[in-house]
C-alpha cells in the first residue's frame, strides 16, 4: 500500500515539476509547482513526519504560493517575455548546481540504501511530531517563541509605517504638480 | 498527555529587557490613540522617558545575577553595564530625531517606539547565552532598522539603503541560521555554556570538528556582516549616507556594539576551546578593517560618507579587545564603546545641525569657517573629531590607549601596531575638518540649525567626552567591575 502510495506522489510530483520548468505562462508554471508541493507533502507524511507534511502544506503551498501567484498577477508577467535573458550566465549557472544537488541527493539515498544510516539518523523517534514540538515551543524555547511575537510585531509596525507615507503623500501629489 | 512543565521563570532577570518592551508597545497605542498629529514629538519625549526608566530599572540589579529561561538569558554586570550604554545610545538619537524628522517632513510617531524595539534588540544580544536567543536579538535589531533606514521614503537614497541593506541583511541572517545548526550538529546544543561544555569534555572526531569550524565560520560571518568588519562592509557608506541621519548616529555605535558585545560572549565563552582556529581568522579581519577603514575615509568629501568609513575602522579596534578575550580585553572593550559611543553621536549630532533641509549633500566645504559662525558648535565638532582620531586629553584617546596596550599585553603586538599606524593615517581627515572649521573661510552660506534636542545631544556628548579622557578613573572602574563573574 505504501509502496503504491509512493509511487502515485512521486510520479505526480515529477510530473508537477517538469509541467512547472516548461510552462511557457508564470501562471501555470505557479500552479503546477503548487501540485509539487503538494505531492511533496503527501512524501513527507509517508515518512512519518506530519509535522513537516502541516509546515509544507502551509507555509510552502499556502503562504509562499499564494504570495507568488499575486505577485504575478500584479505584475502582470503571466506572458512569457521573447526578450533575451539579460543575465546570460544564469542559465548555466543554474543547471550546474541542479545537476550537483542531483548528486548529493542521490548519494545520501544511496547510502540509505546501503543500509547505513543517514547522518543525524538517531534523532529522538518523536521528531517531528506536532504535539512534542508545541511542547518544546512552550517549555525549552518559550524565550524564542516570546521574541519571535515581538519581531512579528515590530514586523507588521513597519508595514503600516512604510505604507502610510505613501499614502498620504499620494493624494498630495496631483495639486503640487499642477 | 503529560500537562506541560512551564519552567520557572525569573522575571526580575529581565526587567529592563521588559520595560523598554512594554513601553514601546504601550507607547505604540498611545501614539495612536492620544497623541494628536503634529504633537508626536511628545511620544519622542515619552520613549526617551522609557529608556530612562529602563536604565533605572537596571539599578538596582547591580549585585543580582543568575540565569533563566532553561539558561537562555543571563544577568550578570556585563549585560547590565551594556544595557546602560545601549539606553544612553537610544535616548540620544531620539533627541537627535526629535526636530529632524519635522523639518525634513517624515514625522510619524512610530519612529520613536521602533527605536526603542531596536534597543530592546541589543538588550537581548547583550543578555543572550544561546545562539537562537542571539539570533532573535539580532533579527529583532535589524528588522527594526531595515524599517528605519527607508524612513525618509520616498526619498530615493532612503529606498536604495533600506533595500540593500534588507538584501544583504538577510544574507547574513541565512548564514547564522546555517551556522547555528552546523554547530548544533557537532555538539548537540545550542547553548553557549553547553557548547564550552562539550569542547571541554572531550576531543572531537574530525567529522565534527569540521562541522564545529564550519558552523562558527559562519556565525562570525553573520557577525561581520553586522558590525562592518571589511570584507562585510560593502554596505556601509550607502546604508549610512541613505538612512535618516539619526539613524545612521544610532547605526553607527549601536548595532555595532551590541554585535560585537554577543561576539565577545560567544568567542570568549562557548568557542574558547578553539581559540587557536579562531584567533587568526580574526586577527587578519582586524588588520583589514583597520586599514581599510582608514584608508577608505582619507578621500571622501563627504562627511557622513567618511563617518562610515570611520565606524568601519573604529569597528576593527573594537575588535581587538574581543580578541584578547581576557578580562583586560573585555574591560577595554567596554571603555571603548562607551567612548566611542558618546564621541560619535555627537559628531552626528553636528552634522545634524548643518544638514539643510531638502538637501542630502553633507559636504565637507559646509564645515568651512564654521568657527566664525557658531563657535561653540565649531569647539564641540573639532572635541569629537579629536576624540575619534585619539588625541588626549579626550575620551577616544583614553579608549585607544587602553585597547592597543590590552592586545600588546594580550600577545597581539603586531596589530596593535597596525592599530597605531592607521590612527596616525586617521588623524589626517579628522584634523581635516577641524581646519577646514577653524581656519578657512565659508564657501557658502549655510545656516546651522540647533534646537533643544540637538543641544541637549552635542553637550551631553561633549561633556561626556572630555569628562572621560580627563577622568577616566571612574569609568575604568565601572568597566573592571563589569566583569565580574562574567558568562554567569
Amino acid at each position: 500500500m505504501d509502496v503504491l502510495l509512493f509511487f502515485v506522489t512521486a510520479a505526480v510530483a515529477l510530473v508537477g515539476a517538469i509541467a512547472m520548468l516548461v510552462s511557457r505562462n508564470a501562471v501555470h508554471s505557479a500552479l503546477f509547482l503548487l501540485l509539487n508541493f503538494g505531492a511533496m507533502a503527501v512524501l513527507y507524511l509517508l515518512l512519518q513526519s506530519p509535522f513537516l507534511f502541516t509546515i509544507q502544506l502551509t507555509v510552502y503551498a499556502g503562504a509562499i504560493m499564494v504570495l507568488f501567484l499575486f505577485v504575478v498577477m500584479l505584475l502582470g508577467a503571466e506572458q512569457v517575455e521573447d526578450t533575451p535573458d539579460r543575465i546570460a550566465w544564469q542559465r548555466p549557472l543554474g543547471i550546474l548546481l541542479g545537476v550537483g544537488l542531483l548528486g548529493v541527493a542521490a548519494a545520501a539515498s544511496l547510502r540509505g540504501a546501503a543500509g547505513q544510516p543517514a547522518p543525524g539518523g538517531e534523532a529522538a523517534a518523536s521528531f517531528g511530531n506536532p504535539a512534542e514540538l508545541g511542547a518544546l515551543l512552550f517549555t525549552r524555547y518559550l524565550l524564542p517563541f516570546e521574541i519571535t511575537g515581538v519581531i512579528l510585531l515590530v514586523a507588521v509596525v513597519g508595514v503600516v509605517v512604510l505604507n502610510q507615507r505613501g499614502r498620504q503623500q499620494a493624494p498630495a501629489k496631483p495639486p503640487a504638480g499642477d | 498527555m503529560e500537562p506541560l512543565q512551564i519552567p520557572p521563570v525569573n522575571l526580575i532577570l529581565l526587567a529592563p529587557l521588559l520595560t523598554v518592551v512594554g513601553w514601546a508597545s504601550a507607547l505604540l497605542l498611545v501614539d495612536v490613540f492620544l497623541i494628536p498629529e503634529g504633537k508626536k514629538k511628545l511620544t519622542g519625549y515619552l520613549a526617551i522617558a522609557g529608556l530612562l526608566v529602563a536604565g533605572l530599572v537596571g539599578l538596582p540589579l547591580w549585585n543580582v545575577s543568575g540565569s533563566t529561561f532553561s539558561g537562555m538569558l543571563v544577568l550578570d554586570r556585563y549585560s547590565l553595564s551594556l544595557t546602560w550604554i545601549f539606553v544612553i545610545v537610544g535616548a540620544l538619537s531620539i533627541a537627535m530625531a526629535l526636530d529632524y524628522l519635522p523639518r525634513h517632513g517624515i514625522e510619524q510617531g512610530e519612529f520613536y517606539p521602533l527605536i526603542m524595539f531596536a534597543v530592546a534588540g541589543m538588550i537581548l544580544l547583550a543578555q543572550g547565552t544561546d545562539l537562537i536567543v542571539l539570533f532573535l536579538g539580532i533579527e529583532a535589531l535589524s528588522i527594526t532598522l531595515y524599517i528605519l533606514t527607508g524612513f525618509a521614503y520616498p526619498r530615493l537614497t532612503s529606498e536604495e539603503a533600506a533595500m540593500k541593506y534588507l538584501v544583504l541583511g538577510a544574507f547574513a541572517a541565512g548564514f547564522f541560521v546555517y551556522g547555528i545548526a552546523l554547530v548544533y550538529g557537532a555538539t548537540g546544543t545550542t547553548s553557549l555554556a553547553g557548547i564550552a561544555e562539550f569542547l571541554g569534555r572531550q576531543t572531537l572526531v574530525a567529522e565534527d570538528q569540521t562541522l564545529l569550524l564550519a558552523g562558527a565560520g559562519m556565525v562570525l560571518i553573520a557577525f561581520s556582516f553586522k558590525t562592518a568588519l571589511v570584507p562585510f562592509h560593502m554596505w556601509t557608506p550607502d546604508v549610512y549616507e541613505g538612512s535618516p541621519t539619526p539613524v545612521a548616529a544610532f547605526m553607527s555605535v549601536g548595532t555595532k556594539g551590541a554585535a560585537l558585545a554577543a561576539l565577545l560572549r560567544v568567542l570568549a565563552f562557548a568557542f574558547e576551546g578553539v581559540q587557536a582556529y579562531w584567533l587568526p581568522v580574526l586577527a587578519a579581519l582586524a588588520a583589514i578593517t583597520m586599514v581599510v577603514g582608514n584608508l577608505g575615509a582619507l578621500g571622501q568629501t563627504n562627511v557622513k560618507r567618511m563617518l562610515a568609513y570611520s565606524s568601519i575602522g573604529h569597528a576593527g579596534y573594537i575588535l581587538l579587545g574581543i580578541m584578547v578575550a581576557s578580562e583586560r580585553g573585555a574591560e577595554a572593550f567596554l571603555f571603548y564603546l562607551l567612548a566611542y559611543a558618546l564621541t560619535n553621536l555627537g559628531a552626528f549630532g553636528v552634522v545634524i545641525a548643518l544638514e539643510q533641509q531638502g538637501e542630502s549633500v553633507w559636504s565637507i566645504e559646509d564645515f568651512a569657517g564654521l568657527y566664525q559662525r557658531r563657535p561653540m558648535l565649531a569647539v564641540a565638532m573639532a572635541l569629537f573629531m579629536f576624540s575619534l582620531a585619539g588625541v588626549p586629553p579626550t575620551a577616544g584617546f583614553m579608549a585607544k590607549f587602553f585597547i592597543f596596550t590590552a592586545a600588546y599585553e594580550g600577545g597581539l603586538g603586531w596589530l596593535a601596531l597596525v592599530g597605531v599606524i592607521t590612527s596616525a593615517i586617521a588623524a589626517y581627515f579628522y584634523l581635516r575638518v577641524v581646519v577646514k572649521m577653524f581656519m578657512q573661510e565659508p564657501a557658502r552660506e549655510v545656516q546651522p540649525e540647533l534646537n533643544r534636542g540637538l543641544n541637549a545631544d552635542i553637550i551631553i556628548a561633549g561633556v561626556a567626552t572630555l569628562l572621560i579622557g580627563l577622568v577616566p578613573t571612574p569609568f575604568i572602574f565601572l568597566a573592571q567591575q563589569s566583569l565580574v563573574a562574567l558568562g554567569g
